[in-house]
């Protein structure tokens, strides 16, 4: 699959020293992938088919036909609370953005999937654990705001640790600034589609990611409000390992459909044909 | 062991030596008064030190204080309220109380999580931390305010909500999203009061307000300092260094445009004069209701909309353009 230029020129040079880094270990298998193959391959290992977490641009890649315009890119990091422990909070972000090849933990923007227009944002779990503080919650915002302008559909990518806790109150007060942006969107007779995927909890599961239409989740993905350690502090026992899968909140009816990484173009295409299908009729 | 209620006890100590002097010296004839007038003064100024200026840490320990007044508390001191039950699916929540209720004259709906105030009441109201059955039933309370043109009116009093089996099972996520989701279209007044421990996004469920009022000791948090702690350095014990670093004291959280308002307690917290501080909070919240009661529909929802967009939305001169309303 050959990059675009936009790509290219946004995903730094960091991705290209991971990419350079020939082989990549499976967390679940153990084996050992060539690391191309597992490009190739929608970074889905190839002998037992873990799903491993993807950067938001080769989510991107892996999602959008051609040209991808970013929205809210430049809206940058502060630091409200002047948050220092082992380092300051500014000392993480650099590190953070050296580390993950962006520069905060969403990526959103406007692009076409499969001749689909829409509105995408992708969280990235290698960026401070893809916790939502203002860059990302603004970006959101944005987002939603832009889509409900052109009246397109809008799919958001969740991965995330959950609110950031070097943003204090202001990591907070982005479930409400969120959740207030998707209601404007949804309102108006806008499709909106969230896929959750590993893990997905905290302040983003609490709000938007369990706002959509439709919720899709990638196999064995972790989702939940509390970290599956503070579940078992509070009970003082260990949980099963299905608890919190993707798996056991399609039986107990939180989620539309697990969807493997293969299938979730396709799928995402069929849904946003039907929605666009709607909104024909409405017209 | 809460440092406070430990304080309280050295206080204690001399309040009771006062007493016993003033005993004894009704009934001798040797002048002591001047001996009770210097311990008054000891009391007072221990009072002062102890309880004059706390820490962040200090203030989590008063806002969970087990005699702090608690919702209902509030709630026993309007003119009427009749409570409504369940989430209309499974069960009904003691953790959070709300039903109709007469405030100043007005009709509104009042919601308020509500821990016990002794043991037994605790395990009864699991320690306030709301499951999703009762953030399903803040979500019915508030759409049926919304519907019928009652301003909502919430008091705010969780650690956190509830992290049990059962309520991952439940969709504790899904629960607190819908709540949000319900407030932030409310077609009413909402007006919010932080009376104790607002922790992360089991309080934020019930706190999305137009106006959001704290008492001078309460606190409100991205997450509870030792769940902050805990996530950030693994180890709770470090949650007197979180306390300080997350300003999730009254007066930060006003500088930083986060709440609009500080209802004063007495010296040694709201326990040690419940009444007065309850009335000073209904009277505060009437207000309010009824300045924004002044508001339309529509300009209640954008004023809200604006609130919750500017916080937090800090960057470039490219973002205001953006950034704006459409």
């Amino acid at each position: 699959m050959p990059m675009p230029e936009w790509l290219r020129i946004r995903r730094g040079k960091n991705a290209e020293q991971r990419d350079a880094a020939l082989w990549s270990k499976c967390p679940k298998c153990g084996e050992v992938l060539y690391r191309r193959d597992l490009a190739t391959n929608l970074f889905v290992c190839t002998k037992c088919a873990h799903h491993f977490r993807m950067s938001a641009y080769d989510r991107i890649s892996m999602l959008i036909d051609g040209d991808f315009t970013e929205i809210g890119s430049d809206v940058a990091t502060g630091d409200p609370l002047g948050w220092v422990d082992k380092k300051t909070y500014p000392v993480k972000i650099a590190a953070d953005r050296e580390k993950a090849g962006i520069n905060e933990g969403v990526v959103c923007g406007i692009g076409a999937i499969d001749g689909c227009d829409v509105a995408l944002g992708v969280m990235d779990f290698h960026f401070r654990g893809g916790t939502m503080g203002t860059v990302v919650g603004e970006r959101i915002t944005m987002l939603l705001e832009e889509a409900r302008k052109r009246g397109i559909p809008c799919v958001l990518f969740t991965a995330s640790g959950g609110a950031r806790m070097e943003e204090g109150m202001f990591a907070l007060m982005q479930m409400a600034k969120t959740t207030a942006a998707v209601a404007r969107f949804m309102q108006d007779g806008n499709f909106f589609v969230t896929v959750l995927t590993d893990p997905t909890t905290g302040g983003v599961s609490a709000s938007f990611a369990f706002e959509s239409d439709v919720i899709i989740a990638e196999p064995k993905a972790m989702i939940g409000f509390a970290g599956r350690r503070v579940i078992e502090q509070t009970i003082r026992q260990k949980l099963p390992d299905q608890f919190q899968t993707a798996e056991f909140l399609l039986e107990k009816g939180h989620i539309d459909m697990v969807v493997e990484r293969h299938e979730l173009k396709a799928t995402l295409t069929r849904l946003l044909r039907y929605a666009a299908d709607g909104k024909r009729a409405r017209a | 062991m809460n440092p406070i209620v430990e304080r309280e006890k050295g206080l204690l100590e001399v309040a009771r030596r006062i007493d016993d002097l003033r005993a004894a010296n009704a009934n001798q004839p040797v002048d002591m008064s001047a001996e009770i007038a210097a311990l008054e003064q000891k009391y007072e100024e221990l009072q002062r030190e102890l309880f004059g200026s706390l820490t962040p840490y200090e203030k989590i320990h008063m806002a969970r204080h087990p005699e702090r007044p608690t919702a209902l508390d509030y709630i026993s001191q309007v003119e009427s309220f009749d409570e409504l039950h369940g989430d209309r699916h499974f069960r009904d929540d003691p953790a959070v109380v709300g039903g109709f209720a007469t405030l100043g004259g007005r009709a509104v709906m009042l919601i308020g999580q509500q821990r016990g105030r002794d043991t037994k009441e605790n395990i009864k109201r699991n320690f306030g931390m709301v499951t999703p059955e009762g953030y399903r039933k803040v979500k019915r309370l508030a759409h049926t305010a919304s519907r019928l043109g009652l301003p909502i009116v919430t008091f705010i009093d969780t650690k956190g909500a509830d992290p049990g089996i059962s309520s991952e099972e439940h969709a504790q996520s899904e629960a607190i999203a819908m709540c949000l989701y319900e407030f932030v279209q409310a077609r009413v007044p909402i007006v919010a009061t932080v009376i104790g421990e607002g922790g992360s996004g089991g309080a934020l469920a019930l706190g999305i307000a137009d106006h959001v009022i704290m008492l001078e000791h309460s606190v409100y948090s991205v997450a509870s300092a030792e769940g902050c702690a805990a996530i950030l350095w693994s180890d709770a014990s470090k949650a007197e260094e979180a306390a300080t670093r997350l300003k999730l004291t009254a007066a930060d959280l006003q500088r930083f445009g986060i709440i609009d308002e500080i209802v004063p307690e007495p010296l040694g917290g709201a326990h040690r004069e419940p009444s007065t501080v309850v009335t000073r909070v209904l009277e505060s919240v009437r207000r309010a209701v009824q300045k924004l009661s002044a508001m339309t529909p529509e300009a209640l929802l954008e004023e809200r909309y604006r609130k919750y967009r500017r916080i937090g939305a800090w960057g470039t001169e490219r973002r205001e353009t953006i950034g704006t309303i459409p």
